[in-house]
């Protein structure tokens, strides 16, 4: 499924809403996500899962092409840890 | 640090896109339960300029009780993964390269 389906989707299910209102909502929810984790924030979505950043110490890193060694500073990266409905949800069922 | 919700997510859509607020409630319930039927019926959900949340099988392996050390095997299992796309890891390196940890 990709970002235009889901907002199909959306809209199927909300046929009283104006034709772009589906597609205002994703940007408006997925900016959202994105900005509060670029300004450090978490996400937690009961049910779905959360969301939160994970530290990159620096380290020295090669260049593949050239082979110098050049420093790679610390950083860090969005990490998803899923929520337990959608863990249950997910995997296959309990035999 | 601050934490974004649902109620927050909620507010957003009623007061940017205009939604009423229990039409905004059940918009963020949809949005996040779209994706989990995808992932429960085994589809990647692909969403540019996030990311992409996908599925990984991992086979049986073998186990141990930290408590007892005795040894269970870990049961074969689907469980889901996310990658961040590009946009999104650059805009959160942009804001915290180099610097201390929160």
């Amino acid at each position: 499924m990709t970002r235009s389906d889901l907002i199909a989707k959306l809209a199927e299910r909300y046929t009283q809403l104006q034709g772009k209102d589906a597609e205002l909502a994703v940007k408006v929810i997925l900016d959202s996500m994105s900005s509060i984790l670029s300004r450090g924030g978490r996400i937690e979505i009961r049910g779905f899962g959360s969301f939160a950043l994970n530290y990159r110490p620096p380290r020295l890193g090669r260049n593949p092409k050239s082979g110098d060694k050049v420093q790679v500073p610390a950083k860090y990266v969005p990490h998803f840890k899923a929520g337990k409905e959608l863990r249950e949800r997910v995997d296959f069922p309990a035999s | 640090m601050t934490t974004l919700t649902k109620a927050e997510l909620a507010d957003l859509l009623f007061e940017k896109v205009g939604l009423n607020k229990r039409e905004a409630k059940d918009m963020v319930e949809a949005f996040f339960e779209e994706i989990r039927m995808q992932l429960e019926a085994g589809e990647t959900v692909k969403l540019s300029g996030f990311g992409n949340f996908q599925l990984r099988d991992k086979p049986q392996r073998p186990g141990r009780n930290p408590k007892t050390g005795e040894e269970i095997p870990i049961t074969a299992r689907r469980v889901v993964t996310f990658h961040p796309s590009q946009k999104l890891k650059s805009m959160v390196e942009k804001t915290y390269h180099g610097t201390a940890r929160t």
